[in-house]
């Protein structure tokens, strides 16, 4: 009962001055809750918020496909606006993807521990421990191939592989066959070379960086036969996260 | 069960997409294509004003009349009649429609307007049936891959390749 009083509390700091000239009557309280929705704090007519539901609540929900594809089209056609190439529309959109990753991995390590905490209750003899926080890039690697995958897109990503070359010890693929992002976009002849699931690879590049692995995630177009539309994300990790890398594994950290 | 070819003409009656699926029929120029849709979005534009549209209104009106004239007596409602019948007066859910096909021994060509304005065109089999089934198919497609396209510029020709690649295997798969 303390949050609904807060709420209305508020607006009797700012508003009571003009409502003391007319206010002589005790039916004021609903008139206070719609100027609330006036000053452009929005709160929905039962007063929850979104910071008031628990976080698990939106687990288990699905949104709809055509307003994500909408909202994404739309995404695209602003990051268009005043691009000098290709280069520069994929940068964008890599770093409208940016932030998200960061806020993501948050979410989901919150969901992993949440999850297993209750699991280990009920099988109980196991003790296993709340999962860290990935300390080597296999790990993450799978973090990201499995459980983000599985949050953003409810399926694990298709393929993941390592650079076979020597010269780039630093790269892994993470493929995916049908990205949702493209589903409904067709990239003109003029412009083959994009993707627009850079916005994907942006949400990578969070999650590394959140992790403490700096890299840099590009996604390239691999059309097959079977898959039109199957995108492969590049992750390579800088200098310094192969240096430790060396130094975890000497040590014999998992 | 043949699809001969798809025909899809803006709101101003411009050709933005034109393709052949099965053959049969003879090829026209583009030229004569751009002038097939104009022509046929003029003569669709015609056979709309044709249409009659005042029978139901007056019959509506005239129905409503006895009942309005019989409610004042009753104090307290008179209003609830008159939005009523000024609802169901212009039905805006189904709009006077114009030509919808037409018909030769070799083909039939059937015409799906959408409340936007966007008309499909359709040349089939003379013989073939549920061709509204396939019509949905293709005003769906369209709406996904089409629409849902960023870089799809409103009423400009239609080059959405996932739209090709997904009417082309959905006709496939029919056949």
């Amino acid at each position: 009962m303390a949050q609904p009083a807060r709420h209305s509390a508020m607006p009797s700091v700012s508003n009571n001055a003009q409502n003391h000239s007319t206010a002589s009557d005790k039916q004021h309280p609903p008139q206070q809750i719609q100027h609330i929705a006036n000053t452009g704090l929005r709160v929905p007519s039962n007063r929850k918020t979104i910071y008031d539901r628990h976080l698990n609540r939106s687990r288990n929900a699905e949104l709809s496909r055509a307003s994500f594809a909408f909202l994404f089209a739309e995404m695209v056609t602003y990051a268009q606006r005043r691009v000098t190439g290709i280069q520069d529309l994929e940068k964008r959109l890599n770093e409208q993807g940016y932030p998200l990753g960061l806020r993501l991995l948050d979410l989901l390590y919150y969901r992993t521990i949440s999850s297993s905490t209750s699991s280990s209750l009920s099988s109980s003899s196991t003790s296993a421990a709340p999962p860290n926080r990935p300390l080597r890039i296999l790990p993450l690697l799978h973090l990201i191939h499995g459980p983000l995958w599985r949050l953003l897109f409810n399926r694990p990503a298709d393929a993941l592989e390592h650079s076979v070359s020597p010269d780039t010890p630093n790269e892994y693929m993470i493929t995916d066959n049908d990205p949702l992002v493209n589903t409904y976009i067709s990239v003109p002849k003029e412009m083959s070379m994009l993707n627009c699931a850079a916005f994907v690879a942006g949400i990578i590049e969070g999650v590394c960086d959140g992790c403490g692995f700096e890299a840099k995630v590009t996604a390239h177009n691999q059309p097959t036969e079977m898959w039109p539309g199957r995108t492969i994300f590049l992750v390579r990790f800088g200098e310094s996260v192969m240096e430790r890398e060396k130094v975890l594994e000497r040590a014999g950290i998992k | 069960m043949t699809v001969f070819s798809l025909i899809i003409i803006n709101k101003a009656g411009g050709l933005i997409y034109q393709r052949e699926f099965q053959p049969g029929l003879r090829k026209l120029s583009t030229n004569d294509y751009l002038v097939l849709a104009g022509t046929f979005h003029g003569v669709h534009a015609i056979t709309r004003t044709i249409t009659p549209k005042l029978p139901l209104a007056t019959a509506s009106t005239t129905a409503t009349t006895p009942t309005s004239s019989t409610i004042p007596s009753t104090p307290g409602t008179p209003t609830p009649p008159t939005p009523a019948s000024a609802f169901t007066f212009p039905n805006p859910g189904i709009p006077a429609t114009g030509l919808e096909s037409l018909e030769t021994d070799k083909f039939r060509l059937t015409c799906f307007q959408t409340l936007t304005g966007t008309k499909f065109l359709l040349f089939t089999d003379p013989m073939m049936g549920n061709i509204d089934v396939v019509m949905k198919k293709v005003y769906e497609l369209y709406s996904d891959y089409v629409m849902k396209n960023p870089f799809y510029q409103l009423e400009m020709p239609v080059r959405c390749e996932a739209f090709d690649r997904h009417l082309a295997g959905w006709l496939r798969g029919r056949t």
